[in-house]
């Protein structure tokens, strides 16, 4: 494997782990479970996607298509997404309070019920 | 615990697909390959376990609708069969033969008795694993 197609692979897989330690800092750094998951359930999943067309195309320069990647990559592209979904939903309905700054909160007034306290309520107290 | 969560339920369905395609790939490729029938077998009770999670049991009962305990007795039986089936050659317990035949799409292709003792293993571990998980899932 010479030419342009190693520095793609070099540019997909730093890409990659570029966006996963950006996962990490955002999950270190970010004030609550619903900002956290943001970062975590969108930064993780493009880096580690972006790091399996790295490999792919590693191995596909060498005359080994490995079709099985191709399926991860599908497969992570699918449910990364609604994992977030599902552990955002559960601190929701468990009652795991926003930020003290963040200002909307629309699902509460449809669902209006829970042991949730809007950030108005506790006077920007994280519980 | 709230049930019928719709994003959850349609990307199972989705998904449930992938995952048995892949297990059955990695029960045939076990031969050459990691893999094999106990991997396969326990990706397929994932692929279940993931749609008794988006929707409850009695759901799945009617999807797939036999006890899963038969499994266990019908892998057992597969491979008890393989295994003694050498005997009635005249070779020692247990010994596998393999050939290559002519399948019309596949073309030559090797087949061996190791892959139904494989198959064995594939039930016994489905029927295990989803009779411990339903076993559980329904005591109140």
């Amino acid at each position: 494997m010479t030419g342009i197609l190693e520095f793609v692979v070099l540019a997909f897989i730093l890409i990659g782990a570029f966006f996963s330690l950006v996962a990490a800092i955002g999950v270190v750094r970010l004030p609550d479970v619903y900002t956290r998951n943001h970062a975590a359930s969108k930064s993780a999943t493009l880096g580690v996607m972006f790091i399996l067309i790295g490999t792919f195309l590693y191995f596909a320069a060498e005359g080994h298509t490995n079709t099985r990647l191709i399926l991860a990559i599908v497969f992570i592209f699918l449910t990364s997404p609604v994992g977030g979904h599902l552990i955002n939903r559960a601190a929701y309905y468990t009652g795991v309070n926003m930020w003290d700054q963040s200002v909307r909160d629309d699902l509460r007034e449809k669902v209006g019920y829970g042991k949730r306290k809007s950030p108005e309520d506790t006077g920007g107290k994280i519980s | 615990m709230r049930s019928g969560d719709l994003i959850l339920q349609t990307m199972s369905k989705v998904v449930f697909f992938i995952i048995i395609l892949f297990s059955i790939h990695l029960f045939f490729e076990g031969h050459y390959r990691p893999g094999g029938g106990f991997v396969g077998g326990l990706m397929t009770s994932g692929a279940i376990i993931l749609l008794l999670l988006a929707y409850d049991i009695k759901t799945v009962k009617k999807i797939i609708p036999f006890d899963f305990k038969w499994l266990i007795a019908v892998g057992l039986f597969i491979s008890v069969v393989t295994a003694g089936g050498s005997l009635l050659f005249n070779v020692p317990f247990f010994t596998h033969v393999h050939d290559y035949f002519n399948i019309p799409l596949l073309g030559k292709t090797s087949l061996h008795t190791a892959a139904l003792f494989d198959l064995g293993v594939f039930f016994v571990v489905v029927g295990v694993t989803l009779t411990i998980i339903q076993t559980i899932g329904e005591s109140e």
